[in-house]
């Protein structure tokens, strides 16, 4: 498709969003009416700086269908986002967005080039997290087999990826070297399996990883990038070149941001991701600030397709975390740290990577008249402490605790996170 | 009834001579510690001269501090002695929490936390055992 026509195309279905969403939805149709706006002032795609942003906290509020377009009775599933504070988000997807969201995982996929006669091993979690669905239905519309393995049971996934001789498999980056150190552990390698190609995504990850990854596994690795406000997997998704991201942009349509100003960036330039959903009933967002920092790539790709890439995320415009596919926000650890008395609310989250899986230490300050001189409730503390924060985030953390005064305080915003991960 | 000093350190090489340290710029004298210890943090209990002076200077520094009632007793320092003490609480169904001794010349102090301190020392009293009091350390 030439840019004039994807310029074309979008513009369109903006005009149809922009309508939908004044007209089935309350809250933007008061932002636009704030913003003295009606359906007919958006014209075409560049318009679409005229329109207001959402937020993840604008979902919150709105928890937990506040902005549902469709009617109730055209939803035919929902998912919900991950480890989030307060009330998780909710997404209802109606018939059309899921038929969109195979078609934009099944393009992925064929991009990395699978086909039909590829056997598939779907290893994101299944459930209200959209990995495990969103990649299963992308990848039996495009007419694969598909291994609906889930996550764990590492051993016995391993043997089936060997006896069905599986070719293709879409699971964490972080899964994917953990599957590697088991194949290793039971003696087997790469040339004992028929693996090809993966597609990985649901959390950063660098460079050598993607290395390893294929070395140890033999396969092409392949980034695919989505987030569940906006569809799931698929958004965007890495061509032959593994340089960038191309961005299924008939359906998400992407701006990058200044964080600060809000105002628009050229391309090349580095800063927030946001995207309008362009097609989506169940819940269409006007443009939606992803707080992930990267910049949309100029320049046509050699493998021919006009559509625009995205690079690399090189970090979040908020102090979200991810880690091990999660979201971890250090607010949530803070109000797990304010319901035990004998704690100081100073705490440092050390987050890292041992072997290659994500490791997160919880440094809290112990109150200087307030911790027990008995250590088997000293040490149920640290336990207590260490189950209430796994309810919550979902991760086993590794509790350190401290003396008092004894983690840096700074001035103003205080620094919670110390990331050691090299993400480059 | 013995107050004793507990103090929570993290588990980093110089911490108790930090202790220390503050105690002897305020010339506070030390009659006993012990030290607990998990993984990564530990458990400074310590009887001094003026507790309460210790407290406050250790809390100035940061230190987490505070106090804590342990029963001492005093018992011969000869083969046996401790064991019938032991024998003793053992049989009125007194738990031992934790505990920590000395001994010089013909004397062997011990201080001992259990689950119930007050019927601890009524228990060696009523059977003529030798209950220490802060000031007899």
């Amino acid at each position: 498709m030439s840019r004039d026509e994807m310029h074309q195309l979008q513009s369109n279905r903006l005009r149809r969003l922009v309508s939908l969403v004044y007209h089935n939805v309350p809250f933007y149709r008061a932002k636009m009416q704030q913003l003295d706006l009606l359906p007919d002032d958006i014209r075409s795609i560049d318009d679409i700086v005229k329109l207001p942003f959402t937020t993840k906290q604008d979902l919150r509020d709105n928890y937990p269908f506040g902005l549902r377009a469709a009617a109730p009775a055209d939803v035919i599933r929902v998912h919900a986002s991950t480890g989030t504070t307060g009330s998780p988000t909710i997404v209802p997807y109606t018939r059309r967005d899921l038929s969109v969201w195979s078609e934009v995982v099944s393009r992925s996929l064929t991009a990395y080039g699978v086909t039909r006669d590829d056997v598939f091993s779907v290893s994101y979690g299944y459930g209200l997290f959209t990995g495990g669905l969103g990649a299963h239905y992308g990848v039996e519309n495009l007419g694969a087999t598909v291994i609906p393995a889930s996550t764990g049971n590492t051993e016995k996934h391993l043997r089936l990826i060997h006896d069905l001789k599986i070719t293709g498999i879409a699971c964490t980056p972080s899964y994917a070297l953990y599957l590697a150190e088991t194949m290793a552990k039971l003696g087997m390698t790469k040339d004992d399996i028929y693996l090809r190609v993966g597609a990985f995504g649901a959390e950063p990850w660098t460079e050598n990883m993607r290395h390893e990854i294929e070395e140890r596994l033999g396969l092409k690795a392949y980034n695919i990038y989505g987030l569940s406000e906006i569809m799931g997997p698929g958004v965007s998704y890495e061509c032959e070149g593994q340089n960038g991201s191309h961005i299924n942009e008939d359906h998400f349509y992407p701006e990058i941001i200044n964080p600060d100003t809000l105002q628009p960036q050229p391309v090349g330039t580095q800063g927030e991701l946001v995207f309008t959903t362009l097609t989506k009933e169940g819940m269409p967002l006007l443009r939606y600030r992803t707080k992930d920092l990267c910049a949309l790539q100029p320049g046509s790709c050699p493998c021919g397709r006009t559509s625009v890439r995205m690079g690399r995320i090189m970090g979040r415009s908020d102090d979200m975390l991810i880690i091990r596919g999660i979201n971890v926000f250090p607010s949530q650890v803070e109000s797990v740290i304010l319901t035990m008395p004998e704690l100081e609310p100073q705490y440092m989250l050390v987050v890292d990577r041992q072997g290659n899986l994500d490791t997160l230490q919880v440094q809290v300050e112990v109150r200087r008249d307030y911790f027990s001189d008995d250590m088997g409730r000293m040490l149920q503390m640290k336990k207590q402490l260490g189950e209430r924060l796994k309810n919550v985030i979902s991760i086993n953390a590794d509790i350190r605790l401290m003396e008092p005064n004894s983690i840096q305080r700074s001035e103003g915003k205080s620094k919670h996170v110390i990331d050691k991960r090299k993400l480059e | 009834m013995i107050k004793q000093l507990s103090v929570f350190l993290e588990n980093k090489t110089g911490r108790i001579n930090e202790v220390c340290k503050v105690l002897a710029a305020n010339n506070i004298s030390m009659q006993a510690f012990s030290m607990a210890e998990s993984a990564d943090f530990g458990i400074l209990r310590l009887i001094v001269d003026k507790k309460h002076e210790a407290v406050e200077v250790l809390r100035q520094h940061n230190f987490a501090v505070m106090l804590t009632d342990v029963v001492g007793i005093a018992c011969p320092h000869v083969a046996g002695s401790l064991s019938r003490v032991l024998e003793c609480l053992a049989s009125h169904d007194v738990f031992i929490e934790y505990m920590y001794a000395f001994a010089s010349g013909e004397v062997a102090n011990n201080i001992i936390r259990t689950n119930d301190n007050e019927r601890c020392e009524q228990i060696l009293r009523d059977n003529n055992y030798c209950v220490l009091s802060s000031n007899d350390l």
